[in-house]
C-alpha cells in the first residue's frame, strides 16, 4: 500500500440486530446475531475509548434498533466523555418514556430518524409493524422538545418513490434540520428482495427532479441529501469513503468490518475486538488492508483518474454482480459489466400489489 | 410543500451561533481543529476557524468583522465581504444560526 495509513474518523457501531421492525431492505446481513452474542457495557465502552485513542470524531449508533440496548445511555456518556460527536439511528418505535430525554441529557449529539413512507400505510406495511408510522411522530416531536437536532432518514424503493414530495413535507412538518433521501443500497436484505424493490427508471428521473428543486427552493431551510441510486449511475460511491481509509464498522458482536456487507466476500476473514485491539486491527488486519488504498486495483481503476474519488466504489457489488471482489464496481460505465446493472433492472416484476405478499421480510432465524 | 421557516439572510446586526449539532473541537490525534457536523468533519483553514469560534450568539457581525479586520491587519470592507459570504454559506446549510 503506497498511500499512509490515516487515523480513523468515524465508527458505525451495530449495537444489535434486533429490531420491531422487518424492512425488506435492511443492510444488516442475512444471518442476524441474536441478543446472546452481542457486546456487553464494558466492551462496547472499552472499544469506543480505544477508537477515540485511535482518532475516531464520529460514533453512529445503530443496529438494528440501538433503543434496545437498555445501556445505551451509559454508551453514549462514554463517547460523550471522550468528546466523540454521537449520532442515534433510529426507527423510532416502542423508545419508553423518558428515555429521549436521558439520551439527550448523556450528550447526544444528533438523532436520525427512519420513516419507511410518508404516509402511515406505507411505513406500517413496509416494516411490517402496525402503528409504526404514529410511534415515529411521538419520537420526532420528543427529540425536537428534548433540544436535539433531527435528521428525517427516507430509504427509498419501488413501494415510495412516488412518496418523495410527501417525505420532504414531513420532514419540514416535524422541523427537522436535514433530510436524507437514500435510494435503496442493494447489498443484505435488499439484495434478497431486489426485484422487488428496483424502482422504474422514470420514477428514478422524476425522483431526481423533484428532490433537485426542493433543495434549491429549502436552501437555509432545511438540508436534503440525496443518495442516488447506483443501478441508474454513471459512476460508483466511494463506498464508506474507500474501503479502510477513515471509516469502520463493528457488528454487534464485536467484529470489525470494513463496510456492512463485507462479510459477503468468502476470501476474507475478519477480526473480533477483544481478541485483538482496535488499533492492531485498523493496522494490520489482512482484510482491512485487502482493498486499502489503491494498489490493489485493476484496470480500468488502476490507470483512472476518478481512482482516488470513488476508490473503486463498492467491493461487495462488485462481488455480487461481477463475481470478483476486486473487480471495477459495475455501477461505474468503465465497467465490462456495467449493462448488466441495466439489465437487472428491468428484471424487476412489475405488480406492485403482490409485493408485500412475496417480500423476504428481514427477521432473526432460528 | 409546508414551509414553517424562512431563509434567514445575514445582516451586520445578526448575532451568529453555532447550533446544537455542530461542534468545534481540538483534535489531539491530527493536532488541528475539526468542526463535527451530522455524517461530516470539517477541517477548517485558520480564517474559518476564527470566523466559527466568534459565532457566541452575543458578537455581532458588525462586531465580528472589525475584530478580525484588527486581527489580520486587514481592509474591513474586504473582510466584511468574506465573512458575510461564510455565514450566509453555513446559514443556508444550516450550520450557522443568525
Amino acid at each position: 500500500m503506497s498511500a499512509p495509513l490515516l487515523p480513523p474518523i468515524g465508527v458505525l457501531a451495530e449495537l444489535t440486530h434486533r429490531c420491531q421492525l422487518q424492512c425488506p431492505y435492511c443492510s444488516n446481513p442475512l444471518e442476524l446475531l441474536k441478543a446472546n452474542r452481542e457486546l456487553d457495557t464494558r466492551t462496547w465502552l472499552d472499544l469506543f475509548s480505544q477508537a477515540a485513542d485511535l482518532g475516531v470524531l464520529q460514533v453512529h449508533l445503530s443496529g438494528g434498533e440501538p433503543t434496545l440496548r437498555r445501556d445505551l445511555e451509559q454508551l453514549i456518556a462514554g463517547c460523550s466523555a471522550r468528546g466523540v460527536y454521537t449520532n442515534l439511528i433510529t426507527a423510532g418505535v416502542g423508545i419508553a418514556e423518558g428515555r429521549i430525554e436521558a439520551f439527550a441529557e448523556a450528550g447526544l449529539d444528533h438523532l436520525q430518524l427512519s420513516f419507511q413512507g410518508a404516509r402511515p400505510v406505507t411505513t406500517d406495511r413496509i416494516g411490517n409493524h402496525r402503528g409504526s408510522h404514529e410511534k415515529k411522530l411521538e419520537t420526532a416531536h420528543r427529540a425536537r422538545a428534548a433540544g436535539l437536532p433531527l435528521t428525517i432518514n427516507a430509504p427509498v424503493h419501488r413501494h415510495n418513490i412516488e412518496e418523495v414530495p410527501e417525505f420532504i413535507d414531513l420532514a419540514l412538518t416535524l422541523g427537522a434540520e436535514r433530510l436524507e433521501i437514500a435510494n435503496v443500497q442493494y447489498a443484505g436484505w435488499a439484495l434478497a428482495n431486489r426485484s422487488l424493490l428496483m424502482p422504474d427508471r422514470a420514477a428514478v428521473d422524476r425522483q431526481a427532479d423533484i428532490v433537485a428543486a426542493a433543495q434549491e427552493q429549502l436552501v437555509g431551510i432545511m438540508t436534503i441529501d440525496f443518495v442516488t441510486p447506483d443501478y441508474f449511475a454513471i459512476y460508483p460511491k466511494p463506498c464508506m469513503g474507500g474501503w479502510a481509509r477513515d471509516a469502520f464498522m463493528v457488528a454487534p458482536d464485536g467484529t470489525v468490518l470494513p463496510c456492512h456487507a463485507a462479510q459477503t466476500i468468502p476470501s476474507l476473514r475478519f477480526e473480533r475486538f477483544g481478541e485483538r485491539s482496535l488499533a492492531e486491527i485498523w493496522t494490520d488486519s489482512p482484510a482491512f488492508n485487502a482493498f486499502r488504498g489503491t494498489d490493489w486495483m485493476l484496470e480500468p481503476c488502476q490507470s483512472c483518474e476518478r481512482r482516488e474519488v470513488d476508490w473503486g466504489g463498492c467491493r461487495c457489488q462488485a462481488l455480487a454482480i461481477v463475481g470478483d471482489a476486486a473487480a471495477t464496481d459495475p455501477a461505474c460505465i468503465k465497467s465490462t459489466v456495467h449493462a448488466r446493472m441495466a439489465a437487472l433492472v428491468d428484471e424487476t416484476r412489475p405488480s406492485n400489489t403482490a409485493a408485500y405478499d412475496a417480500f423476504m421480510y428481514r427477521r432473526i432465524g432460528s | 410543500m409546508t414551509v414553517l421557516r424562512e431563509r434567514a439572510i445575514v445582516s451586520l446586526r445578526s448575532a451568529p451561533s453555532l447550533p446544537r449539532h455542530v461542534r468545534i473541537q481540538y483534535d489531539p490525534v491530527r493536532l488541528a481543529f475539526a468542526v463535527l457536523l451530522p455524517e461530516k468533519v470539517f477541517w477548517p483553514n485558520d480564517i474559518s476557524l476564527d470566523i466559527l469560534r466568534r459565532c457566541d450568539g452575543q458578537s455581532t457581525v458588525e462586531r465580528i468583522i472589525a475584530d478580525l479586520a484588527a486581527d489580520y491587519d486587514a481592509d474591513p470592507q474586504d473582510v466584511a465581504d468574506d465573512v458575510i459570504a461564510f455565514l450566509q454559506e453555513w446559514s443556508d446549510k444550516l450550520l450557522v444560526k443568525l
